[in-house]
């Protein structure tokens, strides 16, 4: 019993990363139907930009905001820089070709993935980097038997606390309607005086922000962080995005959440080996008897 | 009266296919104008070309003063002008309520006047009060073209586009939809009437454009039109009417 409740509290902590990166893929698809292949290597830049600043900064950065303050103020800053980076995407290599078709640019967004990554490279050097300990601590909670660490309760609360404010935002405000508005149909949105600009500029900013603060939380959840690490999580999220119902953002949420979950079952009681196996028959089945996904959007049109 | 919307020499084109070839048009204050031609004359692409969903080739589209070629479609709206597309277009996955928030959109932050608006809405559709919280896809064709000119009002608009708002509505539907139309003017809305049922649009406008092939190749009050030989025959079913004579 101990060890399930361990192993779902592990899931759901991995899950949380994914759900956080496969937002922006959801988002970023249902406005523009675009598969903005960056995103994982976005994220990947967050972690960096993160470590740089624990690692350099951490003078000033731990010494006045304190050890957590620390870690807060490095993912808001990592949130705000990738924020940044995400709309530079979009301007540099997306916009401009978005009138030759659909295609053309999911060629380019894998280009914008392989400029960044190889970016990282250049910046940070091929070898895996160590978020260090010392702006790191690991405190361990003892409920019962039970044992969890402080920094995954902290990760657990910042990502729930991050899904709940986009849910917000999307599906009770008026700017979230117009959002899912653009995502319907573009020409009647701008027929309610939406500017179609803004909103894909909000979601090209927040998307990548959030990839960008997971970034921060891995790095300081597995320490090592390495160039090539958006790839991974970027494919994993992008499968949770998929097995939520792309385009649909409490989808993309669930979505990631279960597949974390699967993954720490699959290797806990499976084998570790497996465990990529096991999440990707999962997927397989979704998609053989729920092509929409699981939270897939709602088809309610009458002709 | 003073003229609202005025149209001049207007020419558009898709990629080399004139649609429009050289239209004028005007639209004064408190008027109903109907457009009416057969499918592909042109009509709804001269609604989206005054809205901004097109780009103009020539010519000029003017709201009272302002020029509004090269004016953005998200800008057109807050000069007051509410374009209610063709095949009603409601957001199918949101409720009623968030299209009829998205209606106001321009003016967001005023809370207690969309409020008002929306009052003002439920008042001239009654059924959309009643299912406020329902998808807006559930919703039948008639709900649903009422939810589309609930929604265009909530920008209020001097002038509202209406393309073909009984597209494919059962009669006394239409007879309805007709009557709020005549209401929505007398509050002293302007409306621009794309319609290719002929005889309840001229029941209604004050005056009106034949458009054939994206020329314009009759104008006149109403009732002039209504008695046009050419009219009778092509749009009020006259040819018929004349066979069975």
């Amino acid at each position: 019993m101990k060890i399930i409740l361990e192993q779902l509290l592990n899931g759901l902590t991995i899950g949380s990363f994914y759900a956080l990166i496969a937002l922006g893929y959801s988002m970023v698809y249902g406005v523009m139907k675009l598969i903005n292949f960056a995103h994982g290597d976005l994220f990947a830049l967050g972690s960096y930009l993160g470590y740089t600043l624990l690692v350099f900064g951490s003078t000033y950065v731990t010494v006045t905001f304190g050890i957590w303050g620390g870690m807060i103020a490095a993912m808001l800053i990592a949130a705000i820089g990738i924020g940044i980076a995400g709309t530079l995407i979009e301007r540099i290599a997306y916009r401009p070709i978005y009138s030759v078709g659909r295609l053309p640019a999911v060629v380019s967004a894998l280009g914008a993935s392989i400029v960044i990554q190889n970016g990282i490279m250049v910046a940070w050097g091929p070898r895996p980097q160590a978020y260090p300990s010392q702006v790191v601590p690991s405190i361990m909670l003892n409920i019962g038997e039970f044992k969890i660490t402080l920094l995954q309760v902290i990760i657990l609360l910042i990502s729930f606390m991050l899904m709940g404010l986009l849910y917000y935002i999307v599906q009770k405000t008026t700017f979230g309607a117009a959002i899912r508005a653009c995502a319907l149909d573009r020409d009647t949105a701008a027929l309610m005086g939406i500017n179609i600009e803004t909103i894909i500029f909000f979601i090209f900013a927040l998307g990548p922000a959030l990839g960008g603060m997971s970034g921060v939380m891995v790095g300081m959840y597995y320490r090592k962080i390495s160039f090539i690490m958006g790839w991974n999580y970027g494919l994993k999220a992008f499968t949770a995005t998929i097995l939520g119902g792309i385009g649909n953002i409490p989808g993309a949420m669930l979505g990631g959440l279960l597949l974390g979950v699967l993954e720490m079952l699959g290797s806990a009681y499976i084998s570790t080996a497996y465990k990529d196996v096991f999440v990707f028959l999962v997927l397989i089945l979704v998609l053989i008897f729920r092509p929409r996904g699981l939270l897939g959007e709602k088809v309610a049109e009458k002709v | 009266m003073t003229t609202l919307l005025k149209v001049e020499d207007l020419k558009i084109f898709y990629g080399s296919i004139e649609a429009l070839k050289g239209i004028s048009l005007t639209v004064d204050e408190g008027e109903i104008v109907t457009v009416l031609g057969a499918n592909g004359a042109g009509k709804s692409t001269l609604l989206r070309a005054i809205s901004g969903l097109l780009p103009i080739r020539s010519g000029k589209i003017k709201l009272g003063d302002q020029e509004l070629n090269n004016v953005k479609a998200f800008k057109i709206v807050m000069g007051g002008i509410s374009h209610v597309p063709e095949g009603r277009k409601v957001f199918a996955t949101l409720t009623v309520d968030e299209n009829l928030n998205l209606g106001a959109y321009t003016r967001r932050k005023d809370k207690k006047n969309i409020k008002e608006s929306k009052e003002r809405v439920y008042d001239l559709f009654p059924i959309l009060k009643a299912r406020r919280n329902q998808l807006s896809g559930t919703l039948s064709g008639g709900e649903q073209q009422m939810l589309a000119m609930g929604r265009g009002l909530m920008s209020t608009p001097r002038i509202l586009l209406l393309d073909e708002p009984s597209l494919g509505l059962a009669p006394l539907l239409v007879k309805q939809i007709i009557q709020i139309i005549r209401e929505i003017n007398n509050q002293g809305i302007s409306i621009l009437l794309v319609e290719q049922n002929a005889r309840k649009a001229l029941s209604i406008a004050d005056r009106g454009y034949v458009l054939e092939t994206g020329n314009i190749t009759i104008s006149g009050l109403a009732s002039e039109l209504k008695s046009n030989k050419k009219v009778q025959e092509a749009y009020l079913g006259g040819a018929a009417l004349k066979k069975r004579k």
